[in-house]
This record gives structure tokens, C-alpha cells and sequence, in this order.
């Protein structure tokens, strides 16, 4: 069925202790396709793609990875489909005491019978994609963040994923950097054919390379467009979040007693 | 007043609650461990790198305090007994009580600080960068990959440290009391020879060690698998590890004891 | 580190682990001496066993020949019955006698066997006709008081 999204989230629901991270959220990834999902820090946008990698499980509604439903997998078949998908996270939760070329070797040894010869020629490959064909002999630790973060990328693309996703991926990085790996997304879901999903509120880095954004607020999608319907749009939050003004519908002061009372209210009592 | 009560039996209700909720997690933790085993045999050079940081690591400082506690022994022993005239005994008190108690105790006591501490903080600091939550999603189960061939790698190393420990007191027990003091040798070993038994007391000992490799090594996953992903989670953790094995290791050591030297 | 070289340390590791086991085993406790060979079973009865345990040696001439396996009350008669596993390469005459000896004042106690001139040896199963049971501390203690106050009691 090539024309079902290979992703399609519908009416997702998700509570944690009793609290309600996700209310009815709809989504669909297409095919070959860069999908955002913007939104402030703690809005649901990393329980998203948990929920999509079926680290959690959905309390209602539920997720279709290519046509199957994702809490209803078992292990072996939930395993199967990992092995179709990749996550770069936040920090690239590159594996700290192994080498760069043993991490990006890691999910060929787990998973094929692939000769060490075939193997080293892929990593290489896969090293020389994100430009770090020279530090495969490097330890995590003496790497800089957004090497460590194009590293990572090059782990998660080993197995050529159906699916990438990316969680956070601009956080802490310079502009020069920052560039790189959002060119490195864009570069890699053409050239692999895949579609990717990219968690993230930086805003101006991310509408350069995305077809498609969904904003997300207390759980909730808000808004969602292509680049240009949403940087035109005149929906108040979006405003707010695309052009980062200090005070809006997200307002600046955290909920409280009026100030006057606050002041006064030693006073009275 | 009541509500006071009320509260005060409400919070003594929801601590004992979570700690049996715990513990219950913690048991089924132990279980998975053991069905996920089976890739730390099927590629046990993941188990002997494990061997090499919490056996080998742990050599010297098992080695060295071995060699002191007994020339402890060696000198409190003959002290002791040179005042009943049965100095030539000292073996058999060094001997009996390394093989039987601290040998396995000491032993496990220095393996939890030193191993098991290290093992809980790697495993809180791969759940802190996600390194844990990367390999599930690569389909890898950490469980099997991670935290199985650590505590097998616990479970194996125990038994061997406490063996050295043993083997390292006696001999330091001989070099103060034989060496330094002038204890007769012949009769150092042959009365420790005549006294110590092998099934009663050197495999009741190595039984011992095993046990308590398994309390600590479980512990220590356990602990760093379930730790919070934050550094103040992470270095609670450890310090969890360090005071909840030690006084499961004396626990289970009393039990243990009771059981095998009963009436013997 | 490479993996020659983890492999080596943990070998090592392994190795000196495995022979510290094997000192234990052979230079600290009694494994070369004792468990080793074959053995059979004689019995005998006592009146009284006083402090002997199970594993005691059972020695001839102060030699260790075997270690006692079992002392059980024999509910028809109230005696104790002693099984000694004794090294197959000792054979025992029938007249042999089965005392119970304390090693110094206060030591452990253990069975002696004083070897008698009977041409037939004992066969393995059967009892040890002639046995002598274990002094009793308190007994000899209180016989001696008994005889010094007598003694006291004919000078008057």
C-alpha cells in the first residue's frame, strides 16, 4: 500500500500517573517526506516519539508503523520493527566506552552475519556520510558535541531506517554545526528515501528543511502546516513561538496570587 | 489531632507499600536478568570484559586487605592464645576464621564498594545519556546486553576473590605468627591440616561467596537500572548499592551460618 | 583495551583464582588426607559417647585411619551406636579395642582403637565387640571428691 503515511497517529491518548500528557493527537508522516513537531519544552513532543518507537504504550487511540499497530506488536515483532526505524537523541546517547567505528558497527553485529571486511566498509561508508571518516579510532569522550551528535547520526542510519527520528537534535550547538546536521537530515531522508520526524523548538533552523509542522501545546496539536502557511500564520501562539516574543499567549509570569495581594497580603493576615 | 493520626499512618501505609513494590520489581528484575541470559554465554567475551572490570580490578585491593586482616589475625590470635599455652593453635584460629566468615564477608563487603558501586553508576549514567533507551531502540535488549553479563560477571568474580582473600590472610597469618613471632611451623599446618574440613568449612565457604555474589551483583544492576536519569539519581544510586548489599551481605551471612555450622 | 589483552588479565584473574581455591583445598584443609581412597564401615556401641561428634577422627596408634559417619541411640538397649568410615588399607583384629580419648585436658574428643593379637580381622559392617566410653569430666571430678572425703573419714 504504498499510499497509507507510513506513519499515522490517531486519536493518541497518553496519561502518566494520572496526568494527561497527550490528548487526542492526530498525525500522519507520509512517505519520503520531513515532518516537524514543534512545541515548548514538556508539551509531549518526546513522549510522541516514544509512543511511535513503542517505548510506552498509548492508553488510547493508537500508532500504525507501515500498516501495523505498534502497542499491539509482540517483542520479537516490536524488535523486528525497530530494526526499520532510527532515533538520533538529544545528547546522541552514543555508547560511552566503546570506539566511534564499534558504535556505528554496533547494530550490524547485533543484527546480520556480516563479515568484519563488509562491516568495516559499511561503517566507513556511514562514517564518510557525515563527514567523520577521520575519527573512527576516537573515543566519545574526545569528541565535541556536534561531533558526537553526527556520530550518532551515522549509528542511526546504519541499518538504512525506514523511519529516522530525530529528538532535540539542534539543542546546545553552534550555528555552524547547527547547519551541518539539519543539512545532513534533509540530505539523508532523500538520499535514503525514508521519512523522518524531527522533535524540536528551534524554529528557524527547522523550517528551512522540513515539508511539514505540527505544533503541539499541553498535549495537544494546535496548529500544524507546511513552512510557509505556518511562518504567514496568524494563529496568536504560533506568532509567539515562530517569532520567540516574551509575552503572548504563553505568558510570561508563572501562575500566581495577584501581585498586589502577594505584596499587601502580610498585612492583612 | 485525628488528622494527624490519619496522615501519619497514611505515610508509614505508602512507604511500606512502595518498599514491598520494590522489592516486587526488584524480583522481577532478577527473573528477566535470568532469562536474558543467555547472550552472556552465547558471547561470553561480553561476560570476561565484565570479569576484567569488577574481578581484576578489584584484585588488589582484595589482595592487600587479605594480607592484612591476617596478620591482624596472626597477632590478636597468638596474643589470645599464648595466654593459654596453646600458641601453636594459631593456625587453625587464622585458618577457620578466614575460610569461614571473613574471607567471604570481607571479601563481599570490598567487592560491593569497589564493583558494585562502579557497576550501578555505569548503568545510571547509560540510563542518564540514554545510552539504554538508544540500544532499545535498536532493537537490542539491554537487559541481555547490559546488565546480564555484569552480574554474571559479579556472580563468577566472587567466588574467586574471597578464595584469594582466604588464601592471602592465611598467609599473612604465617608470616606474622611463623615468620615474625616463631610459631612452630610443622604444627601452624598440621593442626590447621587436622582442624579445618573441606566440606564443612572451605565449601560451606565457597557456597557462602557465591550467595553473596549474587545479593551484590543483583543489587548493583538492579540499583543502577532503576536509578533516577539525573546525576543526583546516579550518585544516590550508588550509594544505595554500597549500604543496601552491605547489610544484606551480614544478613544473609547470619542465616547462612546458622544453617550450615549448626551443632556441627 | 584490546581484546588479547582483556582476555590475558582475565585469565590470569581465572587462574590464580582457581589455585587459591586449590590451596584452600589441599595445603588448609583436609581434603589430600582424608577423602580420599576407599572405606568401610565398622560399628560399635558405647555406654557413654560424652562429646563426640560426627566427623571425629578415629585413630590407631595416633595415626588418623578414619573419621567417625554417624552416633545414633539404639532405643532397644540405650546404648550409642558409633559408625566409623575406616580406610580400606587398614584391617582391624577382632580382639581390637574402641575407646573414647580426649586429645589433651580439654581438646576435641576421638575414637582410639588399640589393635589386639586375634589372628581374624574384623569384617567390614560388624561391631567392635570391646569398648570403653568416654570419661566424663564431671564424673571423675565428683569420684575424686567422693574418695577424699572417705579418705578424711577413716583417719578421724
Amino acid at each position: 500500500m504504498p499510499n497509507e503515511p507510513l506513519v499515522r497517529i490517531s486519536d493518541l491518548n497518553f496519561t502518566y500517573d494520572r496526568r494527561p500528557v497527550l490528548t487526542g493527537i492526530n498525525m500522519t508522516i507520509p512517505r519520503g517526506k520531513v515532518v516537524a513537531i514543534m512545541g515548548q519544552s514538556g508539551c509531549g513532543k518526546t513522549t510522541t516519539l516514544r509512543l511511535i518507537g513503542g517505548q510506552l504504550k498509548p492508553s488510547q487511540g493508537e500508532v500504525r508503523f507501515d500498516g501495523r499497530v505498534v502497542h499491539e506488536l509482540d517483542a520479537a515483532d516490536l524488535y523486528a520493527m525497530r530494526r526499520r526505524m532510527g532515533m538520533l537523541f538529544q545528547f546522541g546517547a552514543l555508547f560511552t566506552d566503546i570506539s566511534v567505528f564499534d558504535n556505528v558497527a554496533f547494530q550490524m553485529r547485533e543484527h546480520s552475519n556480516l563479515t568484519e571486511a563488509m562491516i568495516r566498509d559499511l561503517v566507513l561508508l556511514k562514517l564518510n556520510a557525515v563527514g567523520l571518516r577521520g575519527a573512527q579510532n576516537l573515543m566519545p569522550s574526545e569528541l565535541s558535541g556536534g561531533m558526537a551528535r553526527r556520530v550518532a547520526l551515522a549509528r542511526a542510519i546504519a541499518l538504512d531506517p525506514l523511519l529516522m527520528m530525530y529528538d532535540e537534535p539542534f539543542t546546545g550547538l553552534d550555528p555552524i554545526t547547527m547547519g551541518i546536521i539539519g543539512q545532513l537530515i534533509r540530505k539523508l531522508n532523500d538520499a535514503l528515501g525514508g521519512s523522518s520526524i524531527i522533535v524540536t523548538h528551534d524554529v528557524q533552523e527547522s523550517l528551512q528543511i522540513v515539508d511539514y509542522v505540527y505544533f503541539m501545546a499541553d498535549g495537544k496539536v494546535v496548529a500544524e502546516g507546511t513552512p510557509d502557511e505556518i511562518r504567514a500564520s496568524d494563529k496568536a501562539y504560533v506568532h509567539q513561538f515562530v517569532w520567540g516574543e516574551m509575552d503572548g499567549p504563553v505568558p510570561f509570569q508563572y501562575p500566581s496570587a495577584p501581585y498586589r495581594e502577594q505584596i499587601y497580603g502580610a498585612t492583612h493576615a | 489531632m485525628l488528622d494527624r493520626a490519619t496522615s501519619a499512618l497514611r505515610g508509614l501505609g505508602h512507604r511500606v507499600t512502595s518498599r514491598i513494590w520494590r522489592l516486587g520489581f526488584a524480583s522481577r528484575f532478577f527473573l528477566a536478568t535470568l532469562l536474558y541470559s543467555g547472550t552472556s554465554f552465547r558471547r561470553f567475551f561480553l561476560t570476561i570484559r565484565e570479569i576484567y572490570f569488577t574481578g581484576v580490578l578489584s584484585l588488589i585491593i582484595i589482595l592487600v586487605s587479605g594480607l592484612f586482616v591476617g596478620m591482624v589475625l596472626g597477632l590478636q590470635g597468638y596474643d589470645t592464645l599464648q595466654r593459654y599455652g596453646s600458641s601453636e593453635a594459631l593456625g587453625i584460629l587464622v585458618a577457620l576464621s578466614l575460610v569461614r566468615e571473613l574471607g567471604p564477608v570481607v571479601s563481599a563487603l570490598l567487592f560491593a564498594s569497589r564493583a558494585g558501586s562502579a557497576i550501578t553508576a555505569e548503568i545510571g549514567l547509560m540510563k542518564a545519556t540514554e545510552q539504554l533507551s538508544a540500544m532499545e531502540m535498536m532493537a537490542v535488549n539491554p537487559i541481555a546486553r547490559v546488565v546480564a553479563p555484569r552480574f554474571w560477571a559479579g556472580v563468577i568474580s566472587m567466588p574467586l576473590l574471597a578464595a584469594l582473600f582466604s588464601a592471602m590472610g592465611i598467609f599473612g597469618g604465617y608470616l606474622v605468627g611463623v615468620v615474625l613471632i616463631g610459631v612452630d611451623e610443622g604444627s601452624f599446618w598440621s593442626q590447621m591440616q587436622a582442624s579445618v574440613d573441606f566440606r564443612e568449612d572451605i565449601v560451606n565457604g565457597v557456597i557462602k561467596s557465591v550467595v553473596f555474589g549474587i545479593i551484590v551483583s543483583w543489587i548493583a544492576v538492579f540499583e543502577g537500572y532503576d536509578s533516577e536519569p539525573t546525576a543526583e539519581g546516579v550518585s544516590g544510586a550508588t550509594t544505595r548499592t554500597v549500604v543496601t548489599s552491605s547489610l544484606a551481605i551480614l544478613a544473609a551471612d547470619f542465616i547462612l551460618t546458622a544453617f550450615m555450622f549448626r551443632g556441627a | 583495551m584490546n581484546r588479547i589483552t582483556l582476555d590475558l588479565w582475565v585469565g590470569v584473574f581465572v587462574a590464580i583464582g582457581l589455585g587459591a581455591l586449590l590451596f584452600l583445598a589441599l595445603k588448609v584443609g583436609n581434603l589430600a588426607s582424608a577423602n580420599t581412597g576407599e572405606t568401610y564401615v565398622l560399628k560399635a556401641n558405647f555406654d557413654n559417647i560424652g562429646g563426640l561428634k560426627v566427623r571425629a577422627p578415629v585413630k590407631s596408634a595416633g595415626v588418623v585411619v578414619g573419621r567417625v559417619g554417624d552416633i545414633r541411640l539404639d532405643a532397644e538397649r540405650y546404648v550409642a551406636v558409633v559408625t566409623m568410615n575406616i580406610s580400606s588399607q587398614f584391617k582391624f583384629p577382632r580382639d581390637t579395642f574402641a575407646k573414647i580419648r580426649t586429645s589433651g585436658l580439654l581438646g576435641e574428643q576421638y575414637i582410639g582403637l588399640d589393635v589386639g593379637g586375634d589372628a581374624e580381622v574384623i569384617k567390614p559392617g560388624e561391631s567392635v565387640k570391646k569398648t570403653e566410653s568416654a570419661m566424663v569430666l564431671e564424673d571423675l571430678v565428683g569420684q575424686f571428691l567422693f574418695n577424699k572425703a572417705a579418705e578424711g573419714n577413716e583417719k578421724k
